[in-house]
This record gives structure tokens, C-alpha cells and sequence, in this order.
């Protein structure tokens, strides 16, 4: 029985997509869900990378839990940088796009240096902020210093070290500020100027059309920067590696290091699978709490 | 017409007392304003700049100062004399003409994979009604959501097991295999292009390939610069992905290869500061040539995408 030719053509449509995503194909089957799926069995076993893997159900998960302190140390580092670090960040990067946005000279050049720290591969940025924040010569103690205010030891004190990262992540707020400049722009001037007619100051256009009117991209950068902050791993790998007394050791670092220093690997995919439970949750979180309230131009 | 108007709406709030004189309006109190925000603007703007770009030049400046300088205090902006010498130190330390090798063989790998695989998978996305379509499109997407560190652990195993660790194939393979968050870039620019015509070219009689090659290829140059940028970026500056795969220095990348000068007893802050403004350079560099793409793409990506 010979095919119609719509079934023919259907088939053929077929054959070639498959053939065109062919490399995304292989790469998601070898590279993210086959490996997840292994992950997840790994996370039940006792596995040094040497000998082979040995079944131990919750073993892992009860530890992390039960007999691990560290585990929570890295997990209140973790949350401690993201909910100090996100909303500050947030916060520059906006007023910085809000600043970039008004129609004066040299604004090219403007853009330029705020935006070009976020281009900086971090292993530069925190070995140039490990000489910044230097407690004998540095630039940090310098300036405060030089005003009259009490110096630091920065990332070799305890209470320190987390806030010492921050102000450096405020450094690289470039990357969020541009996103928030396009959403800026795409703010109609009708708006304001319909606003004007009726007699709103500045700060009430501000906060009645700058802030709803550019809400999807705040939402944007919110999400993206607790799922980034969440990974923080280079800048305390490379700057304080974790500590002072494990006072920088962040979620992730302590992951590294049972993967790749102590080859736990079973261990070590246990606390990555939490790690996703946790980002997983908190995204969810915030669309919740936050979503409904997020204005969106097209609504589709 | 519509600049008189604005001008006639007064920004302070008109005070009661006052109702007589403000029937007339009042040009120089309003142009007075305008000036004072006008200064605050810019000196915001000028001190926050300022803030911003003192790392960059104290990174410099420490890198042309002797050691002995570099550590002094209180320190000096300028160095005195200015002394190259830590730039020639770099490259008899560590074999950085290597690490920048090394670093450009995968990042120009890199970028060329991404593109490629991205462009084509996002055009049977974008355009192939191909059985079951939705529901790889709804993966890739999760994909997009899957924190690395869950397979980091897998996939290491994997090219452990296939020996390759210590070369470059963990670095550059994956790139041909197509980036997600690329794919669904790309696949909303396609989207955009007319499908008349490719509709007028399946009639000339042009494959699929053909019309991806021809047509949808040349029309996305804009998506595909955005994309090429945004993969060298990402490769130059990966910091994890050498770090676990790379054992010998000679295979380093220039991310990792910067790490060397950490971590020892003493610390060589100049020709570390040396090396990190080397490492820097070549994307300070890219962004200067690209800056319109650049901010465009970003733009494109995080909010469009």
C-alpha cells in the first residue's frame, strides 16, 4: 500500500527536524538527562571516584541533615549573600539604569564604564578585589582611611568577609543595568507626558509609571540574580577559599570540594540534587509572591 | 505646539498664596530646575563613574609599579617610575603565550560549535513542523532551568571514561551540541522572518538546508553576532570548566593560568595585576569593536528571550 502524499510530506517534515536538532539531541541525552538521572542514583550511594558506587539509600541525605554542620554554615553563607547581595544589586543596578536613561552628553561613555566590570572574567575581578581589599596596602582601607573611617580586615575577618564579596558584586551590577535600561526605553513618553498634564511631580511619575510600567524586567533580574547568587563559587574559591572558620565557604564551594578535592562523589550530588530543590522552591516562591503584580506590555 | 504646552505645566506645586503670578508662566524658574537636575545628574554620574573605574586603573597602575611600590603605604595612584617589568616577569613565571594560545584554540572552537548547532536547531523549532516538536521544545526549555552543578558530577565521570581529561574536548564538545538558552534565542528571531520567503524558495526547488543556508542565515546576522559574542564570552571567561578537566599548565586556559599567581607564600601583586590586565584587555577590545551588538544583544537576550 503506497502512502498518500500529505503522509509523505509529514514524514519527510519529520525525518528532517530530527536530523536538524540531531546535535541538541545527543548533547540533552549525554549531557543533562542521562547524567541527571545518574546524578540522582548517585546521591543514593557511596561513591569514591577510585572504587565503585555502593548503595546507601538516604545515608547521604541524613548526614547532610543530621551530621553535617557544615552543610548548614554553607547554606546560611549562601542565603546571607543572596538576600543582602540581590535586593542591594537590584537596587544600583536600577538607579544606575534610571541614571543612564536621561538624555545627557557622553552618554556612550557613561554606558561604557558601568557596564564594562560585568564583562570581567571573575578569576581577574577577584584577584584585582583581593588586592583592593588588602588589609596593610589595600584601597579599601585607604579610602576609608583617607575619610576618617575605621579600616577592616575585610576577607580575613570573620563578620566581614560576606560583606566584602557583596560590595564586590555591586561592581559588576552592569550586566542587570542594561536589561533594565532596554525595559526603561520601552516605556512609552505618552505616559509622562499624560501624567504631566494632570500635574505629577517626579516622584510620583516614578513611582506610579517608571517602577509598574518596568516591573517584567525587575521581576526578570530578581529571578536571574537568586538563581546566580545561589551558584556563587569563583570569587570565594579564588579570593578567600571559604574562609575565614568557613565563614565565605558558600553552597556550592562545599559542593566543589566534596566532588573534586575529597571525591565524594556521592555525597556531592546529594547536596547538588538539595541545591535544586532549594532554587526550585525559591523561584516558585517569588512567582508567587511577586508575579500576579508584574505588569506585562503584551499580555499573550 | 507640543513643547509650549509642557513648558506651560508647572513642575513645583503651584502655592496658594501665589495664584496670581503663576497665571503668567514662570519660563525662568522652570529652565532654573531643569538646569539644577541637569548637575546633579551629571555629577552623580561623574562620581559613580569615577567609583567604578578606579579598580580598573588601580589594576594598571599597580601592574607598572615595582613590588616594593606595589605594597606600600598609603599607596600612590601614579606609579614612579613606570616600570614594564612585571609584564616581562608574566611571561617568564608561566608560559602565558601558551595559556593565551590554549584560550583562544577554545574559544574560537567554542563560538564557532555554538553558532552552528544553535542556528540549526533553533530553525527546525522555529520552522520544521516535525512530529512531536512541542514536546522537545517543552525540554528544551526545562533544560534551560536545570542548575549545572546537578550534572556536573555525571558528566565529568563520563569524560573521565572516555579519557578526556586533560584535553580540550570537555571545553569545546559540548558547544557543538547546541546551548539552550541560545536555541531559544535564535529560534524567536527566526520566527520573525517572513515565510514568504522560504515558501517562494521550496517552489525554486531549495532543500530545507538549503533555505536555512540562503535565506534564514544571511536574514539573522543581528541574532547570530549576539550569539558568537555572547559564547566567546562566556568561554574566555569560564573559570569551573578548566579547572575541574585541565591538570597540566601547559594545557591551561588563561582564566585558570591567572590563578597561578594566587595562593602562593607571597603574593607577586604586580605581575599578577600584569597578567589580569592582559587577560582583560582582548575583551575591553571585543566590546569596544562590538559595543552596539553588544548592549543590543544583552538587551535581546535577557528580556526578549
Amino acid at each position: 500500500m503506497s502512502l498518500s502524499p500529505v503522509t509523505r510530506l509529514r514524514r519527510s517534515k519529520t525525518l528532517a527536524f530530527y536530523l536538524f536538532i540531531s546535535p541538541w539531541l545527543i548533547g540533552f541525552i549525554a549531557l543533562a538527562a542521562g547524567p541527571m538521572i545518574y546524578s540522582f542514583y548517585m546521591s543514593f550511594t557511596e561513591w569514591q571516584i577510585m572504587g565503585g558506587a555502593e548503595w546507601v539509600g538516604l545515608e547521604n541525605y541524613e548526614r547532610m541533615f543530621f551530621h553535617d554542620p557544615l552543610f548548614w554554615t554553607t547554606l546560611w553563607n549562601t542565603f546571607f549573600y543572596t538576600f543582602f547581595g540581590v535586593p542591594l544589586g537590584l537596587a544600583f543596578g536600577y538607579l544606575l539604569a534610571v541614571l543612564l536613561n536621561q538624555k545627557v552628553k557622553f552618554m556612550g561613555v557613561f554606558r561604557t564604564i558601568f557596564y564594562l566590570p560585568s564583562i570581567v572574567p571573575a578569576v581577574a575581578s577577584s584577584l584585582l578585589w583581593l588586592l583592593i581589599f588588602q588589609p596593610e596596602f589595600g584601597l579599601a582601607n585607604a579610602l576609608l582611611d583617607g575619610f576618617g573611617l575605621p579600616t577592616s580586615r575585610w576577607l580575613l575577618s570573620e563578620s566581614m568577609v560576606k560583606p566584602a564579596l557583596i560590595i564586590m558584586s555591586l561592581w559588576g551590577v552592569g550586566g542587570g543595568m542594561i536589561i533594565y535600561l532596554a525595559g526603561l526605553q520601552g516605556v512609552p513618553p505618552s505616559l509622562y507626558e499624560a501624567a504631566e498634564i494632570d500635574g505629577a511631580g517626579k516622584w510620583s511619575k516614578f513611582w506610579h509609571i517608571t517602577i509598574p510600567m518596568t516591573s517584567h524586567v525587575i521581576f526578570f533580574n530578581l529571578i536571574m540574580g537568586v538563581i546566580g547568587s545561589f551558584q556563587v563559587f569563583t570569587q570565594a574559591y579564588v579570593m578567600s577559599g571559604g574562609g575565614p572558620n568557613y565563614a565565605s565557604l558558600f553552597y556550592v564551594l562545599y559542593l566543589y570540594q566534596n566532588a573534586f578535592e575529597f571525591f565524594n562523589m556521592g555525597y556531592a550530588s546529594a547536596l547538588a540534587w538539595i541545591l535544586f530543590v532549594i532554587i526550585l522552591i525559591f523561584t516558585l516562591l517569588q512567582f508567587k509572591l511577586f508575579g500576579k503584580k508584574v505588569y506585562y506590555e503584551y499580555d499573550d | 505646539m507640543e513643547q509650549e504646552r509642557k513648558a506651560n505645566v508647572p513642575l513645583e506645586p503651584v502655592v496658594p498664596g501665589n495664584t496670581a503670578k503663576s497665571a503668567v508662566p514662570d519660563y525662568g524658574n522652570y529652565k532654573r530646575q531643569k538646569k539644577m537636575d541637569r548637575l546633579i545628574i551629571y555629577l552623580l554620574l561623574v562620581l559613580l563613574s569615577i567609583l567604578f573605574i578606579l579598580p580598573f586603573l588601580w589594576m594598571i597602575a599597580t601592574s607598572l609599579k615595582t613590588e616594593s611600590q606595589a605594597i606600600s603605604y598609603p599607596p600612590t595612584l601614579l606609579p614612579s617610575p613606570f616600570d614594564f617589568v612585571n609584564y616581562r616577569d608574566v611571561f617568564e613565571l608561566v608560559p602565558f603565550i601558551q595559556f593565551y594560545w590554549n584560550t583562544i584554540i577554545v574559544t574560537g572552537l567554542t563560538v564557532i560549535g555554538t553558532v552552528i548547532s544553535s542556528a540549526l536547531v533553533a530553525y527546525a523549532f522555529a520552522r520544521i513542523k516535525g512530529r512531536g516538536r512541542n514536546f522537545w521544545f517543552i525540554l528544551l526549555l526545562c533544560t534551560m532551568m536545570l542548575p549545572p552543578q546537578v550534572t556536573m558530577i555525571p558528566v565529568y565521570l563520563i569524560f573521565t571514561e572516555l579519557g578526556w581529561v586533560n584535553t580540550f574536548l570537555p571545553l569545546v564538545v559540548p558547544a557543538f551540541l547546541g546551548n539552550a538558552f541560545f536555541i531559544f534565542l535564535l529560534r524567536q528571531f527566526f520566527r520573525a522572518i517572513p515565510k514568504e520567503l522560504e515558501e517562494s524558495a521550496i517552489i525554486d526547488g531549495c532543500s530545507l538546508f538549503g533555505i536555512f543556508w540562503r535565506i534564514v542565515v544571511p536574514l539573522s546576522k543581528p541574532a547570530l553576532i549576539t550569539v558568537a559574542i555572547l559564547s566567546f564570552m562566556g568561554s574566555w571567561n569560564d573559570f569551573l570548566t578548566p579547572l575541574i578537566y585541565l591538570n597540566d599548565m601547559s594545557k591551561y586556559t588563561l582564566a585558570l593560568g591567572l590563578q597561578i599567581f594566587n595562593g602562593q607564600q607571597t603574593m607577586q601583586w604586580g605581575p599578577m595585576m600584569a597578567a589580569s590586565t592582559m587577560v582583560i584587555f582582548p575583551l575591553i577590545l571585543l566590546f569596544f569593536f562590538a559595543q552596539k551588538h553588544f548592549i543590543q544583544g544583552i538587551a535581546l537576550s535577557g528580556i526578549k528571550g
